[in-house]
């Protein structure tokens, strides 16, 4: 019952939640919601058994689609993401006021229902269910409470996932039809054959839909507007835990289903991840707003992360395990930050920031050690993720490695240019009267700084959590 | 003993926690108490393992599994042998008296910086120990990586000025850059032999290729190359002398600088087997250490002159390494960290009492007021001048010697490095403390107070006899302390290298010469700068060459920097807005413009609609009625 | 008589109703081609109706054979008058507003 329970509380209250009247009300509630789905996930991940954390039942039985959901590893620690991630949002958030807040907040559960769905999911159909779920309510939330070009934004990024989506869902229904028992249940996806022509062809429409759901450079375009764009308690959720739906989809329903193809294309995926990585850190190396600056690096992030999927070493994809709940942290962590400035100084501009460690010495700290873990500086939780993705990547060819280690030295230029330009010199008319952060936001930032380090110095735990995934999907 | 080494990191790491944290609730003599304090524990607990491991030689202590990957298991071990045993007396120790020192050098800062500086200090003590006590290339790496974090915190200490931060992310930059070097190197290390712990890749270090193992050495030696700042990536060094000068004491000569020397000390074994590497060593060794002193000949800051001498002494060690002397360029960090940091932290007490002022060319005629400083940096100037007895003369002679023996070439090369340090040194100190004062100071120059003199005598103690536990053979037998301390660590190298001795008078020859042509050299220093002027005249030829060091700042700038920073513009202006971004808003412009163009079709003549009905009807029966026509047309086509 | 002849003057009937609607802009004149093209397909209908019949008679004296011919020219005539009925209606308002039969000054409901 635990999965659909993870499933139903966000759902049902995110529903209530449009109900409601005041805007303190909707937000207090949607808090509430929100720990209890925490509660819900630990209790269920940490200290129940495992029977516990499947379920079936029959949900559309004349097209062969049942309700089932299933946890693996990676699916637990995904979930985890997720349920830690939206009450630190909310509490960070806390002060933001938003009008019409019930709509706001109903639709950020909504999403976070249709994530865990995703996450969940272990039938095709109903994977693709939540995954427009998670992403319908998103369009709304950009394009209604958005910056000022919102609608061209989120019309954008609309087209982009959208036509994505339709892909993805062609390739299902193409592989519902090849299924040898004609259902769309992962297992059965999981024993269809496909001639060559046709797995790659197919390979092409679920790839499309996940790259540009990570994004892959070239598909990446979407990204750095609709994060600039959106609301930052939106952005949080699309760059912390929904760009680990395209990862995730990859794992799950790509590799595992067109094992040839992911070979026969691994390669010019990597290429295109590696130069996605060095064209991204460059770009952001010019750029003058912090959260376009952290949608770039996100995007080289991202891109180490699938190169490091598509060598299919393991070590590897322990390192992509784990990286994917690390990224997810430290973005929302780099987030948080950008959105306190932006409040406290009603700019993003590093050349009308500057100075702001003599005004907020903690925010400077804090700013810091999520710089720091943005930079994968050993002892934080990133240094762990990228040492072993670097690892599978060398083992697959020395010189990708090589060039990719190249964003390593960027990734230090681009975040260490963001950190000097708002935090050290002299203070500028903006950040002339800021101040230090305090309550939920400080919360927020130590409770993220603390978990980066922990899991920087003591990361085996997540590496346990996610080796049944790398082994039963690597063995296959 | 041995099993409570964890404690020693754990000290610093606690004094920075209890800094950092507490560092708007303590007042400064609270903070410098629990900052030095935590040092000094570190260094009572280093010299009981010391101890302990002369006594019972080395051993590994794991504490627990830090990544317990599926092809490879590193654990967090530490090492404790001879080699870092000896590293932990020289961090701690010296970590301990610049501590003190910075307790009133750093006075006048408010209590929150105070606090700051403390903790900094602290969280750098903590990952050099790391560095040294790591039992494998990740946890090494780890404490690399940490030092260079601290590094950069305190070099852009005071961040309100940005030349300073601009000089602090220089240095990271640019050890990253060697960072990675090395980071490749353990990758390739896990990738061959599944592991990164030193005993077992030591072991297996016989079984790789040649390739392979002058691969991974070369890689490493770009990672020291970063952190140990040889060309190419040294000129972070001098900026990094923006931090408060026992800063640039302990970080930038003393100890993290040496994290180079020290690794690949640690490998000797690989390098041992990859002699193409060992020649390179050697050579950027060399080329450093002229290349440097030659730029530290004209250099008009105290700071920048003994860091472009840091520089130097550092490529010495990288010669020692080159040819071999592992324990020689160990001797050497050892004495170099005495009277480097002696020095700096003289150079900060002459900073301190002329209220910040660093151009040597108005200071003067110290001596009589500053007795304490003068006197030990005169002490610390003959120490790396190299005259006997002091420290520098017997490590700089072990990697003369050695370096003779591997080729005349480098012997040569690297007196004449040592006659360049003589002269810069004494230029240095004769523009200091003697001839007369030529400041425009209004207060009077005085002494500094107890707690930085008591570091400098004691530092210049140990730079007049701290070259005494490595008196060379030709003197004595067996009285070469110091190497039959570390010779477990370098035990597998020497069975494989082959050795030289030199013949005792050809030794002793060469020491004479030497010595007689750096005192030579000395006092021609000292009596032509005895009456230094101020003079306006402009340098021109090869002194302004050494004057602006080389211009490698501003080739570096026209070479990389400002080529990436062009290519990161053209991306982001060209290639992203005009290229793909364009490309997706093209095809929605398409789209848009296409059905703008189909809507003017319904024009509302109701005559319109009709004609195109009855065409389309007439088109659907020529179809109809002419479909195998149609169909071999198409047939044709397709 | 040949059934060609029949097919045949209901083609041209249909072409010249045809050639009417698209040439013409008097909506009476457009509207009595359309009615042209109706009777021209209804005269076909008629024309097949029997011929089915005579050719079934043949076998059959009972057959009702083409009877589903005749049934739909009623129809159309039916729905013929009834469309004449409307659209007489549409002109007649037209005229009265517009002063004008021209169809081309229908293309204001375009704004």
């Amino acid at each position: 019952m635990i999965p659909v329970l993870l499933i139903l509380i966000p759902l049902v209250t995110g529903l209530i939640s449009f109900f409601l009247k005041q805007s303190a009300a909707a937000k207090n509630w949607a808090l509430l919601s929100s720990v209890i789905t925490l509660a819900v996930a630990v209790t269920g991940i940490f200290f129940l058994p495992a029977n516990q954390l499947a379920f079936d039942a029959p949900w559309l039985p004349n097209l062969g689609s049942r309700f089932t959901l299933m946890t693996d590893g990676m699916g637990k620690m995904l979930c985890l993401l997720t349920a830690v991630s939206f009450p630190l949002i909310f509490a960070a958030t806390y002060r933001n006021d938003y009008s019409n807040a019930p709509g706001f907040y109903g639709l950020m559960l909504l999403s976070q229902a249709g994530l865990l769905g995703v996450f969940l999911a272990a039938d095709a159909l109903l994977f693709y269910f939540f995954w427009e779920l998670a992403l319908i309510p998103v369009y709304f939330l950009c394009s209604i409470w958005g910056g000022n070009k919102r609608i061209a934004v989120t019309f954008k990024f609309f087209i982009y996932t959208f036509i994505g989506s339709l892909l993805m869902l062609v390739g299902i229904i193409y592989l519902y039809f090849q299924s040898p028992d004609h259902s769309f249940a992962l297992q059965s996806f999981y024993h269809i054959t496909l001639e060559a022509k046709q797995e790659n062809l197919i390979f092409w429409l679920f790839f499309l839909a996940f790259a540009i759901k990570m994004p892959i450079f070239p598909f990446h375009t979407w990204q750095p507007d609709a994060y600039e764009q959106s609301p930052t308690a939106t952005t949080m959720v699309m760059s912390g835990i929904m760009v680990k739906m395209g990862i995730f989809a990859v794992v799950r329903w790509l590799i595992p289903v067109f094992p040839n193809a992911s070979v026969h294309y691994g390669n010019l995926v990597i290429i295109l991840s590696v130069t996605g990585m060095l064209y991204a850190s460059l770009i952001a190396i010019r750029q003058d707003d912090i959260k376009r600056l952290i949608a770039y690096s996100s995007i080289a992030h991202i891109g180490l992360m699938c190169a490091a999927l598509f060598t299919l070493n393991k070590t590897g994809w322990e390192g992509v395990m784990i990286q994917m709940f690390n990224h997810g942290v430290n973005v929302i962590g780099l987030w948080v930050v950008a959105d306190v400035i932006e409040q406290k100084t009603g700019t993003r501009k590093f050349s009308e920031l500057g100075g702001l460690a003599q005004k907020a010495p903690v925010l400077a700290i804090l700013f810091v050690v999520m710089a720091l873990a943005n930079i994968a500086l050993p002892l934080t939780n990133a240094f762990i993720g990228e040492f072993l993705m670097f690892n599978g990547l060398f083992h697959f060819n020395v010189w990708i490695a090589a060039i990719a280690g190249i964003s390593v030295i960027l990734a230090a230029i681009y975040t260490l240019n963001m950190v000097q330009k708002v935090l050290y010199g002299k203070t500028a008319v903006a950040t002339e009267n800021a101040v230090e952060i305090k309550g939920n936001v400080q919360l927020v930032l130590v409770i993220l700084a603390i978990v980066v380090m922990v899991l920087g110095i003591y990361p085996q735990p997540m590496i346990d959590l996610t080796k049944d995934t790398v082994h039963a999907i690597l063995v296959k | 003993m041995s099993k409570l080494v964890y404690l020693v990191p754990l000290f610093p790491l606690l004094g920075f926690l209890v800094n950092g944290l507490g560092r708007k609730l303590l007042s400064k003599p609270m903070i410098a108490i629990v900052g030095s304090g935590s040092i000094l524990a570190s260094f009572v607990l280093s010299v009981l393992i010391f101890f302990d491991v002369k006594a019972n030689g080395a051993s590994v202590i794991t504490l627990f599994n830090f990544i317990d990957a599926d092809s490879f298991r590193i654990p967090f071990a530490f090492q404790i042998d001879q080699l870092s045993s000896l590293f932990l007396l020289i961090i701690t120790g010296i970590g301990f008296l610049i501590h003190l020192y910075s307790a009133a050098y750093m006075h006048e800062e408010e209590e929150q910086h105070f606090g700051r500086y403390f903790a900094y200090l602290n969280l750098f003590v903590f990952s050099m120990l790391l560095l040294v006590l790591g039992a494998n290339y990740v946890i090494m790496f780890i404490g690399w990586e940490g030092v260079g974090l601290c590094s950069y915190l305190l070099i852009g200490f005071w961040f309100k000025n940005n030349q300073y931060n601009y000089a602090a992310r220089k240095a990271f930059v640019m050890n990253r850059i060697g960072d990675l070097g090395f980071l490749l190197a353990v990758f390739w290390l896990l990738y061959k032999l599944g592991t990164a712990t030193f005993t077992d890749v030591f072991a297996g270090a016989a079984g790789l290729s040649s390739f392979e193992i002058t691969a991974i050495t070369m890689l490493l030696f770009v990672g020291a190359m970063g952190k140990s700042a040889q060309i190419p990536l040294y000129t972070w060094l001098p900026d990094a002398m923006a931090g408060p000068t026992p800063v640039s004491a302990l970080i930038h000569a003393a100890t993290m600088v040496t994290a180079g020397i020290y690794m690949i000390a640690r490998s000797n074994i690989l390098y041992t087997l990859a002699p193409v590497t060992q020649t390179l060593v050697a050579v950027v060794g060399l080329v450093t250490a002229i290349f440097a002193a030659t730029i530290a000949l004209k250099q008009n800051d105290i700071k920048k002159v003994l860091a472009y001498s840091t520089v130097s002494q550092l490529g010495y060690m990288f010669l020692g390494l080159g040819a071999g002397a592992y324990t020689g360029a160990v001797f050497h960090v050892m004495t170099h960290a005495f009277f480097k940091a002696l020095l700096f932290l003289g150079a900060g007490s002459v900073i301190h009492a002329m209220h910040h002022e660093q151009d040597i060319r108005k200071m003067g005629g110290l001596k009589k007021y500053m007795p304490i400083t003068h006197i030990t940096f005169l002490l610390a100037c003959l120490a790396i001048a190299g005259i006997p007895p002091f420290s520098g003369f017997f490590s700089k002679d072990e990697i003369l010697t050695a370096a003779f023996a591997k080729h005349p070439l480098y012997y040569f090369v690297g007196v004449g490095g040592a006659l360049m340090t003589a002269f810069y040194m004494f230029r240095l100190y004769t523009l200091t403390f003697l001839g007369r004062f030529r400041g425009s100071q209004e207060q009077p120059v005085k002494e500094s107070p107890w707690l930085m003199t008591v570091p400098l005598i004691v530092l210049a103690i140990l730079s007049v006899v701290g070259g005494w536990m490595g008196i060379p053979g030709v003197f004595a037998e067996n009285a070469h302390s110091l190497e039959k301390f570390l010779a477990p660590v370098f035990a597998e190298s020497a069975k494989l290298a082959a050795t030289h001795h030199l013949p005792a008078s050809q030794e002793f020859m060469m020491m004479g010469a030497s010595t007689v042509a750096i005192i030579l050299v000395i006092l021609f220093a000292v009596n032509r700068y005895q009456k230094y002027q101020a003079t306006t005249t402009t340098a021109a030829g090869i002194t302004k060459l050494f004057e602006n060091k080389w211009y490698v700042d501003e080739l570096y700038d026209a070479v990389i920097v400002h080529p990436l920073q062009a290519l990161a513009g053209f991306l982001k202006n060209i290639i992203e807005k005009s290229g793909i971004d364009a490309l997706v808003n093209g095809v929605g412009k398409m789209v848009s413009y296409g059905s703008r163009q189909i809507r003017l079709l319904q024009s509302g003549q109701v005559g319109n609609y009709i004609l195109v009905m009855v065409l389309a009807m007439v088109v659907f029966m020529l179809i109809w009625f002419n479909d195998a026509a149609i169909t071999q047309f198409l047939n044709k086509i397709f | 008589m040949p059934i060609q002849y029949y097919i045949y003057l209901s083609l041209a009937l249909f072409s010249i109703g045809i050639i009417g609607v698209l040439t013409r802009r008097n909506a009476i004149i457009v509207f009595m081609c359309i009615e042209l093209m109706l009777n021209a397909v209804n005269l076909l209908l008629v024309a097949f109706s029997k011929m089915h019949y005579g050719m079934a008679l043949a076998a059959d004296p009972a057959t009702t054979a083409g009877i589903d011919g005749q049934l739909f020219v009623f129809f159309i005539m039916v729905v013929a008058a009834a469309e004449v009925s409307v659209g007489l209606a549409i002109i007649v308002m037209m005229f009265r507003n517009t002063h004008s039969v021209d169809i081309n000054f229908l293309n204001r409901l375009k704004n």
